[in-house]
């Protein structure tokens, strides 16, 4: 199993929970987070002053997946998160060791 | 006969001569629609207070001291509204002489349901006054954010009513010192500062105090390169919207009258926010780009702050000029005040209410004449005249207005002292100050 964090521009979203539905994911959590990468930080004007916005808001996405669906994941989040600019984000992709459904203590794949 | 007509002439004559005092008491009778209106005014102008300016000045600030500004402005109008009693209005409007009203109006002394103001009830008029010294020490609120202890706020505020706030009313509005210049010139006998609503009274007073405390408070920590944004953009529009609503009870409502003078000033005020605002955007998207919401609200107190002493005297042609001329210098003397003179008048106070303020005062001694559209000069004044009165008493306000405030500041210093420790600036002062949160993230 592979457990996928993505981070993502915030408006992209959507597009990309429907992509992840279609393929068939049973479920997926998000978070709005803040950060830099190489995009850096963006300034904003206000009453003529500007001001160094360092940490740019993002969404991150954690979906845990069975290994043989994991490449196809990651292919739908770049071709849908993507914008060709800077800025899109990253995916990170881990080995998950275990998942366990809380309401009938079902473990491994049977859990996702 | 003739001796009848003669004795009916002289009773007829006695009956005239009895019915003067009468008919001159008659010019002060109680006006219903007039008291209507200054009840509805004195509405407005406290919202202004609360909630206008506590939202517009509370979006401005960074979300761990939204609630100390919300505070501050709450604290002030319980206060000022008690000072008001028992010294405020007395110094302001108990008559007195030429400096000060005296006590004999302390505590409302000698006002009962029946006493009048004019055509309208004295205790209207008191609490009419009363929104006014509310909101006045409330605009200094936006100087000293993010950085103030609260019982400095509470001292300062409550001192500088007294010494700068009062005083000042009673000589532009209270028959005082500003009230009949002659003092100054042969020229400008019986000449009475053109302040209608408070360019002077209110804007500059509030800005310089704003300025003196922002110097010697210091700026805040990370000022001028390392700030974090307003964070609440939505907040401030609803609170600059709510003050020009309010600002309708403030600059018609000092016509104390419910008649076309009100209306007309309503009428000036409304067109110059409008012209500040567009200027304001205008400016922002050629500079920057992007005309923006913060922009558009900040505008607006500025055209609103620099019609408000030409109100009742101008035309809607001239208010257009107001709005224009506002828009364009407030939005450059902020860079000026916070680059250039490297003062953090956090919020802008200065720049704003108070160069706004004085503009519109010197800018009524020519947009006042009927040639520029005005209600006109008063009898024999030039504008040349009612500039030079005008400029006098921007100089007399503003020289006592900082002299006093620097004084008031240091004794406020040496009580309660005045800046929080630096591990509660970055704190925040709603939990250091208040022990409250206003977002829970």
């Amino acid at each position: 199993m592979k457990y996928i964090v993505a981070i993502i521009k915030p408006s992209k979203l959507d597009i990309v929970r429907e992509a992840l539905t279609e393929i068939g994911i049973q479920g997926l959590t998000t978070s709005e987070v803040s950060g830099f990468g190489r995009q850096k930080g963006h300034t904003e004007i206000y009453r003529g002053a500007e001001y160094a916005i360092s940490f740019v808001p993002k969404t991150k996405i954690e979906i845990a997946v069975s290994d043989d669906i994991a490449d196809r994941v990651i292919e739908s989040i770049r071709e849908t998160a993507g914008s060709e600019n800077i800025g899109d984000g990253k995916i990170f992709v881990y080995e998950l060791t275990d998942a366990i459904r809380i309401r009938t203590g079902e473990r491994g794949e049977e859990a996702l | 006969m003739r001796k009848l007509a003669i004795g009916s002439f002289s009773t007829l004559l006695i009956t005239l001569i009895s019915l003067l005092p009468s008919e001159a008491l008659a010019a002060e009778k109680l006006d219903s629609g007039n008291t209507a209106w200054i009840i509805t005014a004195t509405a407005l102008v406290l919202f202004m207070t609360m909630p206008g300016l506590a939202l517009f000045y509370g979006g401005l600030v960074r979300s761990k001291n939204v609630l100390s500004v919300l505070m501050q402005c709450f604290s002030i109008c319980c206060l000022a509204s008690i000072v008001w009693l028992v010294v405020g209005y007395s110094i302001a409007f108990g008559g007195g002489n030429a400096w000060w009203g005296g006590l004999s109006k302390a505590f409302l002394a000698g006002v009962t349901t029946e006493t009048l103001s004019g055509n309208i009830p004295e205790d209207v008029f008191f609490m009419f006054q009363m929104t006014f010294a509310i909101i006045t020490p409330a605009l200094i609120v936006g100087a000293y954010v993010e950085r103030i202890k609260f019982g400095a706020v509470v001292l300062f505020s409550a001192l500088w009513l007294i010494f700068v706030y009062a005083p000042s009313t009673h000589w532009v509005w209270g028959g005082g010192l500003l009230a009949d210049l002659g003092w100054a010139s042969e020229s400008l006998k019986g000449y009475a500062t053109m302040d209608f609503a408070g360019g002077l009274v209110v804007h500059a007073n509030a800005a310089v105090a704003a300025l003196i405390i922002a110097k010697v408070l210091g700026p805040r920590t990370g000022f001028p390169n390392d700030l974090r944004p307003p964070h609440n953009p939505g907040m401030v529009m609803i609170g600059a919207a709510m003050l020009w609503v309010g600002w309708y009870g403030f600059n018609a409502g000092s016509a104390l009258a419910a008649d076309g003078n009100a209306g007309m000033a309503m009428t000036v005020t409304h067109i110059s926010a409008a012209t500040a605002c567009l200027t304001w955007i205008l400016i922002e998207y050629i500079k920057f780009g992007k005309p923006s919401l913060v922009g558009i609200a900040t505008g607006a107190i500025a055209g609103l702050a620099t019609i408000t002493p030409a109100s009742g005297f101008v035309g809607p042609v001239g208010a257009l000029v107001y709005g224009l001329a506002s828009g364009v210098i407030c939005f450059y003397m902020i860079n000026v005040i916070k680059s250039k003179w490297n003062i953090d008048d956090s919020l802008d106070v200065f720049a704003v209410h108070g160069i706004g303020g004085i503009l519109g005062i010197l800018l009524t001694a020519f947009f006042a004449d009927t040639s520029l559209g005005g209600n006109g000069l008063p009898e024999g004044v030039s504008m040349g005249t009612a500039f030079l009165g005008q400029l006098i008493a921007v100089i007399v306000t503003v020289v006592w207005a900082g002299v006093a405030s620097y004084i008031l500041l240091k004794i406020t210093q040496a009580i309660v002292g005045l800046r929080v420790s630096a591990e509660e600036e970055i704190e925040g002062l709603d939990i250091t100050s208040h022990g409250e949160r206003s977002y829970d993230l």
